[in-house]
């Protein structure tokens, strides 16, 4: 897999995916597929509402003590005897897991779906040290047979077609024969369980995400539908689970919250087929389990967000609604934000990791259509927050001068109502002569980015100011 | 007493269809308020607020809270620019607390014009003639941040001749953005592209919408298609004023 960030190349990287034919027919299952269930999982829970203040509320209590619950969450780790690592970064997490890794000799490493080991870019890592990293969410595991990065946060092959896993497949499983059956999803995740079993059962070493890190007893909780995250966690010798400092929550009942609202929102069920608690490595007694249970918790910039404008964002459950829900998402799909985390909670998170300069493409990349905050569980306010980094972009003219020239001249105006009408007054009713005929304009100079896909409507005549000053100068003579 | 409403214009109906303000001013007018059109007005500042500017920003929406701030009610033909108005410019002035008072007393009698028509002069039906079939885009701002919905739909059902074709997905973006449909004009295309076929298979004749820049992006669209289909500002279907030519029309 590679990790080639391209956050700054958004544009090029949107034109490239709208041109781009089977993206677009599969980009067409992520509104026809999310967001009728989401709505009929909402409409069939009346107190919805209420659940989603419920889940921002003790988010928000959390970040504000978010140093005691990961103190307490570490003590609670420790006594059940596992072992919390503390990451400033992803070169510091990276190292501590091949650490762990090459404590225990480990050859090769199964994976549950984790978005902070694509931020982390670990499967990189661990290859360049000679350890097998294997994917084992469906997903995942087509993308890393086609070499590719996720493209969405909870359905990370959205963008490939079933036609195109038939062909990896065949090309990556050698010793399938070229009469069976691959056409069908079924026949698909057959096959991929049939190769995985062999890969769980030789692991040394299973990575798992952590949907919550329950503070109150030290436990991780991941949320899947296929049950690779259990086997990935049970079976190996060593679980290592990673999590990002705001995954952590109070209680198990804060955490039985969050979940009435997390799987609603992402897909629709009304809970993911598996949730799984995982308490410390095995104990005496214990049939199953691992020998040795690692967290490694990480920061990666976000502490910096606490008591910023974007602390909010460190709600987010990472349930994908918002880009489900998100037009500019629809149109390009998520390779175009050029790193790990794409739709609105990129365009807000991406900045916040990876400074303004690299990210700030996403957040203007936005029509503030509002739709994604309308479906956030965790009621996040995205577009406000987009709005903030344009803020900080504009505050370091890191805007294009264009941009910023043309901004500069309409608001000289903006703030001189007088000039402004004096302005308007000459030159609408001069645009309105030209476009009379046609009644709009196939093309304007200086209107290019609008009349590049579409016409220009034409001023209708002159300005509403000027038609109303001459109104009200008849009336006042009139009533002389 | 007669409600003393100011207009807040808005910088594109100003410039681009004064139409829509005249047909503004004539519902209001025949729901009893008396109009008056402050002259100090230019725009209400998103393009400087969305683009990151908040100096600018900041001394437009002051220019407006002054202007507006002495009358009963201001109302604005635009989900938008009510919404600035209502829920954007109080949170402006949340640092300063002489500032944010003048903005939360303008924010509590602004309106977009089919939600005054309907929530505060509690008008049930508009007496006009329109045999057509419409389809209404609701946009964005009004839709999501003023709960815009009912309100324009209520009225056009009591136009008379008048048929609503609801078109899927009328409650998603046209792909307009302000400025986003310039600085990301490929991917404003795909939106408004998809937004145009959906007003294509609605079978109406006629597209409504309360925000000119929704308007303009979408008739802009269907004109470069080829469609057939017309397109007004509800204010001008509810005031009686449909005659003439549409958005993006030639004179006859």
């Amino acid at each position: 897999m590679t990790n080639i960030i391209t956050t700054r190349d958004f544009k090029s990287n949107a034109k490239e995916a709208l041109a781009n034919k089977t993206l677009q027919k599969a980009l067409t299952h992520v509104e026809a597929g999310f967001i009728g269930k989401r709505r009929l999982a909402m409409e069939a829970l009346p107190e919805f509402d209420q659940l989603r203040d419920n889940a921002r509320d003790i988010k928000n209590h959390t970040l504000a003590n978010l140093d005691a619950y990961l103190e307490e969450y570490e003590e609670k780790v420790v006594a059940s005897g596992g072992k919390v690592h503390w990451a400033a970064d992803g070169e510091e997490a990276c190292n501590q897991i091949l650490d762990i890794c090459r404590n225990v000799g480990a050859r090769t490493v199964t994976k549950g779906k984790s978005m902070i080991a694509e931020e982390i870019g670990i499967n990189d890592f661990l290859e360049k040290n000679d350890i097998e990293p294997v994917e084992t969410d469906l997903g995942e595991y087509i993308i890393q047979l086609r070499g590719e990065t996720p493209s969405h946060i909870i359905a990370p092959a959205v963008h490939v077609l079933k036609e195109q896993v038939e062909e990896d497949f065949r090309r990556v499983h050698d010793h399938l024969p070229v009469s069976r059956n691959l056409e069908e999803p079924e026949s698909l995740l057959d096959e991929a369980r049939k190769v995985l079993r062999a890969k769980f059962l030789n692991a040394d070493v299973g990575i798992t995400g952590a949907n919550f890190l329950i503070a109150e007893t030290g436990t991780s909780v991941i949320v899947t539908n296929e049950g690779n995250g259990d086997l990935t966690q049970i079976v190996p010798k060593v679980h290592i689970v990673l999590a990002s400092i705001e995954k952590v929550t109070p209680t198990l009942d804060d955490v039985s919250q969050i979940l009435r609202v997390l799987a609603r929102s992402a897909t629709g069920q009304e809970i993911s087929v598996y949730t799984t608690f995982s308490t410390g490595p095995k104990r005496q007694g214990d049939v199953d389990g691992p020998e040795e249970y690692h967290v490694i918790i990480l920061d990666n910039g976000r502490s910096n967000m606490i008591g910023s404008e974007f602390q909010d964002m460190l709600r987010c459950i990472r349930c994908g609604s918002c880009m489900n829900h998100c037009p500019v998402y629809h149109a390009v799909g998520g390779h175009a934000y050029g790193w790990v985390y794409p739709g609105p909670m990129g365009a807000v998170l991406t900045p916040s990791l990876m400074g303004v300069k690299d990210g700030g493409q996403l957040p203007n990349a936005s029509t503030f259509c509002g739709r994604c905050e309308a479906v956030c569980p965790m009621r996040i306010p995205l577009p406000k927050m987009m709005r903030h980094w344009r803020e900080r972009e504009f505050e370091k003219h890191l805007n294009p001068a264009s941009q910023r020239w043309g901004l500069n001249f309409w608001a000289f105006f903006a703030k001189r109502p007088r000039l402004y009408h004096l302005a308007t007054s000459l030159g609408i009713p001069l645009l309105s002569l030209f476009g009379r005929r046609k009644g709009y304009f196939k093309y304007l100079p200086l209107a290019s980015g609008w009349t590049k896909y579409r016409d220009l409507p034409a001023p209708e005549t002159r300005t509403f100011q000027q038609q109303w000053a001459q109104r009200e100068a008849l009336k006042q003579g009139g009533a002389k | 007493m007669a409600p003393k409403v100011a207009l807040f214009i808005t910088c594109l109906v100003d410039l681009f269809r004064p139409k829509i303000g005249f047909a503004a001013i004539k519902l209001l007018e025949d729901a009893g308020c008396e109009i008056s059109v402050p002259v100090a007005q230019t725009c209400c500042g998103q393009p400087a607020y969305n683009s990151g500017d908040r100096a600018d920003t900041e001394a437009i929406a002051k220019q407006v809270i002054k202007t507006f701030e002495d009358h009963d009610y201001v109302v604005a033909p635009s989900g938008s620019c009510a919404a600035m108005i209502k829920i954007h410019y109080p949170e402006l002035f949340k640092d300063d607390a002489d500032w944010q008072r003048r903005a939360v007393a303008l924010s509590k009698k602004t309106f977009e014009l089919t939600s005054f028509l309907t929530d505060v002069l509690e008008v049930e039906q508009i007496d006009t003639h329109l045999e057509q079939k419409v389809t209404y885009h609701d946009s964005c701002a009004g839709l999501r941040e003023l709960g815009i919905a009912g309100q324009p739909r209520k009225l056009l059902a009591s136009v008379d001749g008048l048929v609503m074709e609801e078109m899927k997905d009328s409650d998603v973006c046209c792909g307009f953005g302000g400025t986003f449909c310039v600085k990301y004009s490929d991917i404003s295309n795909a939106i408004v592209s998809k937004k145009a076929d959906t007003i294509n298979t609605s079978g109406a004749d006629l597209l409504l919408a309360g925000d000119l820049g929704c308007l303009m992006n979408m008739a802009g669209k269907l004109k470069r298609q080829g469609s057939k289909t017309k397109v007004r500002h509800v204010a001008e279907v509810l005031a009686g004023m449909s005659d003439g030519p549409a958005i993006a029309e030639a004179k006859k």
